[in-house]
């Protein structure tokens, strides 16, 4: 068998050798020339026969040692490897029994299978099931496959391709993928792709190149960079992992810092638990196993003669246990000057995981550059999230400050408000299937029924109460509990949803840090609308110049022919409809709920109060204030929205005590008092 | 004795009188030394019911006689049943754990024991440390003494902050508001120290009173609430009568006048916040151990405002009214949400009282805001004749939102 494949071998050489010598060599086997199809496989084709030279490898099949053989197919330069090798990698490359020929294979009708040449990719015949044997390469080959294949999809005639090749290659990189991508950028023609490659070229640079100065010249090139692929491939180089040594740190190590045992960031326990764990200490025994061992040791209700009911303090069981160890019947364990011995006699540190020093100084300096930009991004990003949670705030706020401002009524029922707001987006949803379409019925709609509400509860209650302003708080909530205790009886406990419409998926990405999603921006977009409504109501209007009046004298301007009452009720079903429309801006990333209103209601009093009473620019800067208060203490502690709020609130608590009537205070008459 | 404390208020005397009738009845009818007619879990809801009604003489003292609407003392309520549940849940889990570890051979040690109790109880949330402030959680007197200093001092606090920048009306109730939402929130955190929104549970049990049975416990809980209650309503009889009631009712009527006559407001408002803040930590130490959990819900903004809304049904202005007040609503609502009231039906739909009661509770309530500002209370007055003025609508006078005493005389 062995002299055989030897004497094949040298026959498949000689053919190489004939056919290199033949001009084109793959255009002279791909032509139509009948008689040798005709005759059977051709066996002369180059791609044959480099399959046929690593023969033995490939049916050996073994990860370790069919490297060889991948790095043949792929630098043959032959147009058929690609091919070859992804057939190979999907199971679908043939051996037959007969001459050991590879071959593609299909299934052909009566259960044999037609056989398809690997150069030409024609069919050469048929074979029976059993004629041929099925080359089922293991995941590991595969996957090195997957590795070789790759700079020829780098190379790929089709952009897409060679942009997935670009994304599998930075999903996982391997050493293997720098040299191709090296290839492959200077024949690249697209610019775009081209960019990519180059930049990827570098940061599996970074991580592959045996060099250190390219190394160091690649990371220096992406100081500053925000990409989260550059991080990801800078910390791999700054990560550490904690060491022991006795005496200094050895020779040759990469240390990242000392460490003293006793310190904030090596507390000794920690220090001790390292010596154990590297073998250079006795482990010293726990608390609870020192204790078992002293139960595992009773003699007559004695431990090595102390009495067990001395037994219950940490020195008696320290002493007992000494005994009981220096009778033998205990491993000795360690002791207080022992481990403090073991701690001087050792140092420890922070070993950088990779060895050259210059290359993590230089991936440190880099990574302090863009942890720097990063940061400055992040104010950004902070900022704008800030805005957005500012621009929520103004708007459940707004119809609160008309009403509660302008009027002097508390309306606890306003967080309702915007629950009715938020339902009527539902429903009107339930009734028109598309999105744009049933947000666009749903604003004014939401608007018309709580200005509806608001004109009806003000007829009702309100205008009953207006010398009365605690009363009105007082019947104002009761009118919340009762609609939201309706709301659960008419639409359920749980949760509805307000879906956005498609076009408002998504979000702005202006780089890796920073982003805000489309939602927020309409949002902030329709805060703005609302306040440049406002101040054109109130300043350009005939309803907002008696709407002043009224609110600095009602009886003057009673006498000068304005219905007070009928000014009342327009500012009151004014305010409320804001508040629907808010209702439907805020259902629309919140989940709705019959406590929908409630959670708003706080920070919505919040931003008047802050804001300053009866002033709407009083309330947009009482919303900005609290929006960026509330997004700063979150940033300071992430973790926990609840502590956020616990101190936002209270720092308006004590923002009260320096301005008790807001920022912006109405002066003079108008105060009121 | 002309000018004696019963004297000038005889409802004090009716009310003792009626209390005590009311305890005597539900002893002799209650399980744990009478007949048994009533059950131990009612017995229960009746002391509870005592002690909303002594925070409902608090509410009525700041609110209808000094006329700060606080919708913050359901937090001092809770703050007093945190306390008491901090012993009375150490001092259990001790006994708990001092008995399983005495099943040991060898005796634990008192920082073995002292783990045992911070694993058990803070378990729940991750941890085994105790928090700095369960420090004095395993004496009764010291944490007694936390119950009338926390709510205390808090309220000292916030009412110098708030008093001093004179916040007043609207805003101070936003403001009180502002500062439940804040406590409730960060007792909900789990590293609050206080179990997060686990809160602390398994008050019912008295450690030391293992044996004793619910029914008898609960029957001493009752006296206990019932004595605390005739005492705060002498306390607050004893305060707004006298020299002392006058200002603090001449403050809710016209508080500027009151500061031109020369009286320092700040210190009669900040005395009166501080004091019904203690009788509301006071009632809450009594009310959790009656329940058996406290958590932060409880100090939801929301249940300060219901404390508000009994009052006011009760009646403002009026001590006995505020009892009344609380103790009806409070029922009522027990009756309504326990889902023992039958279901009415109408034909097409069926109302289901669970469901309806809030909205029923709402709307009344608007209703006796609208047309019976006096509340039940009220009513006592048609029986001795004293009417409201007609006003027709007319200004109320500088502060608009009271009632001058000598209109309420007449």
């Amino acid at each position: 068998m062995r002299l055989f494949s030897v004497f094949f071998a040298c026959l498949v050489v000689v053919s190489v050798v004939f056919a290199a010598l033949d001009a084109g060599p793959a255009l002279a086997q791909s032509g139509p020339v009948g008689a040798e199809v005709e005759s059977g496989p051709d066996q002369t084709s180059p791609i044959q026969s480099i399959l046929q030279e690593n023969r033995e490898l490939i049916e050996k099949s073994s990860r370790r040692t069919i490297g060889p053989a991948i790095a043949a197919l792929r630098d043959s330069g032959l147009p058929a490897a690609q091919s070859v090798l992804e057939k190979w990698q999907d199971k679908a490359l043939y051996q037959r029994k007969s001459d050991g020929l590879f071959f593609f294979a299909e299934p052909a009708d009566g259960g044999t299978l037609r056989l398809i040449d690997i150069a030409t990719g024609e069919a050469t015949g048929e074979a029976a099931r059993d004629e041929v044997d099925q080359l089922k390469p293991n995941s590991g080959i595969r996957g090195l496959i997957g590795a070789a294949l790759v700079q020829f999809q780098l190379s790929d005639p089709d952009p897409a391709r060679r942009a997935a090749a670009l994304d599998a290659i930075g999903r996982d990189a391997e050493p293997d993928h720098l040299q191709a991508l090296r290839g492959a950028i200077a024949s690249e023609t697209d610019p775009g792709l081209k960019a990519r490659k180059a930049r990827l070229e570098r940061l599996l640079t970074i991580a592959y190149d045996p060099d250190p100065a390219a190394r160091i010249a690649a990371i220096d090139s992406f100081a500053g960079d925000l990409g989260v692929d550059v991080r990801a491939a800078l910390n791999p180089l700054v990560a550490t992992t904690r060491a022991v040594a006795p005496g200094t740190p050895p020779e040759g190590e990469n240390v990242a810092r000392r460490l003293t045992p006793g310190s904030d960031a090596l507390p000794e326990a920690e220090a001790y638990r390292l010596l154990v764990a590297a073998g250079l200490a006795r482990p010293r025994i726990s608390p609870a196993d020192k204790r078992n061992a002293l139960a595992a040791h009773i003699e007559n209700g004695t431990v090595a003669g102390i009495p067990l009911e001395d037994l219950n303090s940490d020195e008696a069981r320290d002493r007992a246990y000494a005994a009981l160890a220096a009778r033998g019947l205990v491993p000795p364990t360690a002791t207080a000057q022992g481990v403090q011995a073991a701690l001087d006699a050792h140092s420890f540190y922070d070993r950088y995981a990779e060895p050259d020093p210059a290359v993590t100084a230089a991936a440190e300096d880099a990574l302090d550059a863009i942890a720097f930009k990063v940061g400055l991004n992040q104010v950004a990003d902070l900022s704008l999230d800030a805005l957005s949670l500012a621009s929520i705030y103004f708007l459940a706020a707004i119809g609160l400050a008309i009403t509660f401002g302008v009027m002097g009524v508390i309306n606890m029922a306003h967080g309702e408000f915007i629950m009715m707001g938020a339902y009527t987006g539902y429903v009107v949803q339930q009734i028109v299937p598309n999105y744009t379409v049933s947000i666009l019925i749903a604003l004014p709609l939401a608007f018309a029924v709580t200005f509806a509400a608001g004109v009806a509860m003000e007829r009702l209650v309100i205008r009953w109460l207006y010398n009365r302003p605690l009363e009105t708080l007082l019947a104002t909530f009761g009118i919340s509990i009762a609609l939201q205790q309706l709301a659960k009886n008419i639409f359920g406990t749980q949760a509805r949803p307000l879906t956005s419409p498609s076009w408002l998926d998504g979000a702005l990405q202006l780089n890796d840090v920073v982003s805000i999603s489309y939602i927020r921006i309409a949002i902030f977009v329709l805060a703005l609308l609302f306040l440049a409504l406002f101040v054109f109501i109130m300043r350009r209007t005939r309803l907002g110049l008696e709407v002043r009046a009224v609110t600095q004298n009602p009886r003057m301007a009673a006498s000068m022919g304005i219905n007070p009452d009928r000014i009342n009720m327009l500012t009151f079903g004014l305010g409320s409809g804001i508040a629907g429309v808010a209702g439907v801006a805020i259902g629309l990333y919140a989940k709705v709920t019959s406590e929908l209103g409630q959670d708003y209601i706080v920070q919505s009093f919040m931003t008047v109060v802050v804001g300053g009473v009866g002033n709407i620019w009083g309330t947009l800067l009482g919303a900005t204030l609290i929006g960026f208060l509330q997004k700063g203490i979150e940033w300071l502690n992430p973790s926990n929205t609840l502590a956020a709020q616990t101190y936002m609130i209270l720092f308006i608590i004590l923002f009260i005590q320096v301005r008790p009537r807001g920022i912006i205070a109405l002066r003079g008459r108008a105060a009121g008092d | 004795m002309k000018d004696s404390l019963f004297a000038r208020n005889p409802s004090v005397l009716i009310f003792l009188g009626l209390l005590a009738a009311f305890v005597a009845a539900v002893t002799v009818l209650g399980e744990g030394v009478g007949m048994g007619l009533i059950s131990t879990s009612f017995v229960k809801t009746l002391g509870k019911t005592l002690c909303l009604c002594l925070i409902a003489i608090a509410m009525d003292l700041v609110w209808g006689y000094t006329g700060i609407l606080s919708l913050g003392h359901f937090a001092f309520f809770g703050l007093g049943g945190y306390m008491i549940g901090m012993w009375l849940m150490y001092a259990r889990t001790e006994t708990i754990v001092a008995a399983s570890l005495a099943q040991a051979e060898i005796p634990p040690t008192p920082q073995e024991i002292r783990d045992a109790i911070g694993t058990q109880i803070f378990g729940v949330v991750g941890g085994s440390d105790f928090p700095a402030i369960w420090a004095f959680a395993h004496s009764l007197p010291l944490q007694l003494a936390l119950v009338v200093l926390v709510p205390g001092l808090l309220a000292l606090v916030f009412g110098w902050l708030a008093f001093r920048s004179r916040v007043t009306g609207v805003y101070l109730s936003i403001l009180t508001q502002a500062m439940t939402l804040a406590l409730s929130l960060y007792l909900f955190q789990n590293d609050s120290g206080l179990r997060g929104n686990n809160g602390l549970s398994g008050l019912q049990n008295i450690p030391g009173a293992a044996d004793v049975p619910q029914s008898l416990l609960s029957i001493w809980f009752f006296w206990g609430s019932a004595a605390a209650l005739a005492l705060g309503y002498v306390i607050a009889a004893f305060v707004v009568s006298g020299k002392f009631g006058s200002v603090i009712r001449g403050i809710r009527d016209d508080e500027a006048r009151v500061r031109f006559l020369g009286y320092s407001v700040e210190s009669y408002k900040l005395f009166v916040f501080t004091l019904t803040a203690v009788i509301a930590g006071i009632a809450g130490a009594l009310y959790y151990p009656q329940a058996g959990i406290i958590n932060p819900a409880e100090m939801a903004p929301i249940a300060s405002i219901y404390l508000a809304v009994w009052v006011a049904i009760g009646g403002r202005g009026r001590l006995y009214g505020a009892v009344i007040g609380a103790g009806v609503v409070s029922l009522l609502s027990t009756w309504f949400t326990g889902g023992q009231v039958p279901d009415l039906p109408l034909g097409i739909y069926t109302i289901k009282w669970v469901d309806w009661w809030q909205v029923l509770l709402g709307l009344g309530f608007v209703l006796v805001t609208l047309f019976a500002p006096k509340g039940i209370g009220g009513l006592f007055d048609l029986v001795s004749g004293r009417r409201a003025p007609a006003r027709h609508g007319a200004d109320l006078g500088p502060d608009t939102g009271s009632f001058r005493e000598k209109e309420a005389e007449q």
